[in-house]
């Protein structure tokens, strides 16, 4: 049911952990749903130098997870806001229709650190 | 790699002594049983002699066995039939919150054609209470339907206190006995029940077949199906021979060895739930601790969510399931687990492991010695933990995923 991509992201999930002293938090989801991503953000003259997850959820779930922090990292904030949780699912060569919506929210998560970020630096 | 099955309650394989008898159906006695002629008369003989075995192997008579496509199929029959037929008398139906679909579905259906339906609460084990039955039950009941076992938990309900209390008041009573044929007794008269579903595939039969025992007398009639006059017009439809003769045959062998299986699973099954309380911390049995099914251990697991389990188990050749939303095709954890009061975080980190007749005391053994990383990997990656402080209220995206969300 999930693709190799998916599979390899699962077993072998890239940026998994925290960062202490983080820029930029950002939470989405939630238990009660089944699935809940937290990623860190290291950010350097606006651009993602350093990105870490933490992620509660099913297999799509850790795998969307572990691919946004590779498709982010380096990127500017910009270009990070840019990225989808469809272009996320895409990189992963799709997810099961079912999973589009409740565990597709890496994306959203991301957006919320730079977000976070954002709001520190006003 | 080393495969270990540990989902029996889904499904068992076919035994070979099964595969044989329907094979001989397939190729030799392959007649229709309505025919006059020789072939004919062979699968009416292979259909009756399946019938007295599984009449047996319930303490049924031949004549109140129908033979079904399954246990959705007898489910269906039973309900629909019983509503049907005395609507007249009363329009009221009583379940509980932990059946099948196959059950639950149903009554809800009629709920929505005129039936007024209670749907019994259960306690933290998925326990029916027969003081909450006697409560429930109105001048207008006509049918209370509540499982013997509980296929996502494994707990057994007092069936038999429970029929007595129908019995006594008039009412019919029916029980879906799918998870329970084979693994306890079950017996009509004991049980004292109406009409009594059993399946084929749970029992290592085929699937694609069930029986549905109807005792006689009972004020059912087939409502369900029209066609040609088979099963004595309670089941239109040719019958599937070589599926039928292998559910005689599983029925048969399943009451032979019942008591040696359930004394050896009882023991693989407690030393399996001993060491996972023991090896892996935060973890809950869900269930009754000891009026449970001898094959059957379920448990919550904290932090942690049941797919992601599923899948690290897979990939170590474990084969369980999970009532996780993640794992149901619907976006809401088992309706079982939310009815015994488990919440929705805890009832995503499900594990159901259901052990068989392949199952040995090593396979305990191995999957400890996976399920410790597993957990401990899974557990590594989550934001959740004991200490976690998350303002979940503030943070809620308002997605409307789950209609019974309690946020």
């Amino acid at each position: 049911m999930y693709t190799d991509k998916v599979m390899d992201h699962f077993e072998n999930p890239r940026n998994v952990g925290e960062i202490a002293d983080a820029d930029g938090v950002g939470l989405v989801g939630n238990p009660t749903c089944g699935d809940i991503m937290k990623i860190y953000l290291k950010i350097d003259n606006d651009v993602i130098t350093d990105i870490k997850f933490k992620t509660f959820g099913c297999g799509a779930a850790i795998a969307t997870s572990s691919m946004v922090t590779e498709m982010a990292k380096g990127k500017t904030l910009d270009e990070a806001m840019r990225l989808s949780n469809q272009s996320v699912a895409e990189a992963l060569d799709g997810l099961p229709p079912q999973k589009m919506h409740c565990s597709n929210l890496a994306a959203d998560a991301l957006h919320a650190a730079i977000d976070n970020y954002r709001e520190q630096q006003k | 790699m080393r495969r270990v099955y540990m989902d029996h309650s889904a499904t068992t394989p076919v035994r070979p002594e099964v595969v044989e008898v329907m094979l001989n159906c397939l190729t030799e006695k392959f007649g229709n049983p309505s025919s006059l002629h020789y072939f004919g008369r062979q699968g009416r003989g292979a259909l009756d002699e399946a019938r007295e075995k599984v009449a047996n192997a319930i303490g049924a008579k031949l004549e109140e066995i129908v033979f079904t496509s399954g246990g959705t199929e007898a489910d269906n029959m039973a309900i629909h039939g019983v509503a049907m037929l005395n609507q007249n008398r009363g329009n009221h139906i009583i379940t509980s919150a932990v059946e099948h679909h196959a059950v639950l579905n149903t009554v809800k259906a009629l709920g929505k054609q005129g039936f007024t339906v209670t749907i019994l609460p259960v306690d933290k084990y998925g326990m029916v209470s027969v003081e909450d039955l006697a409560n429930a039950i109105t001048d207008k009941t006509i049918l209370i339907t509540i499982m013997h076992a509980n296929n996502e938990v494994g707990t057994v309900q007092p069936i038999k206190e429970m029929a007595a209390l129908a019995k006594a008041r008039g009412i019919l009573f029916h029980t879906d006995a799918v998870q329970s044929m084979g693994k306890i007794p079950v017996n009509v008269d004991e049980l004292g029940v109406d009409l009594l579903t059993i399946s084929g595939h749970k029992i290592y039969g085929p699937k694609g077949v069930g029986a549905l025992y109807i005792r006689k007398g009972t004020r059912w009639r087939q409502s369900l199906f029209h066609g040609g006059a088979q099963e004595r017009l309670r089941r239109a439809g040719t019958e599937n021979v070589p599926g039928i003769v292998a559910l005689g045959k599983a029925c048969e062998l399943a009451v032979q060895e019942l008591d040696t299986e359930a004394v050896r699973l009882t023991g693989i099954r407690d030393k399996l739930i001993q060491e996972v309380m023991e090896k892996i911390a935060d973890v809950r049995l869900t269930g009754h601790p000891t009026k449970r099914l001898p094959n059957h251990a379920s448990f919550c697991f904290e932090f942690i969510e049941g797919e992601s389990m599923l899948l690290s188990m897979d990939m170590k050749g474990i084969a369980a399931s999970s009532g996780s939303a993640c794992t149901s095709g619907s976006l809401e954890p088992s309706h079982v687990l939310l009815a015994m009061g488990i919440p929705h975080e805890l009832a995503h980190g499900s594990i159901r492991l259901t052990l068989g007749r392949d199952n040995m005391m090593e396979d305990v053994d191995y999957f400890i010695k996976n399920m410790v990383p597993i957990v401990e990997r899974l557990r590594a990656m989550s934001p959740l933990n004991p200490d976690s402080e998350f303002d979940f209220e503030e943070n809620c995206a308002d997605c409307k995923i789950s209609s019974s969300c309690h946020l």
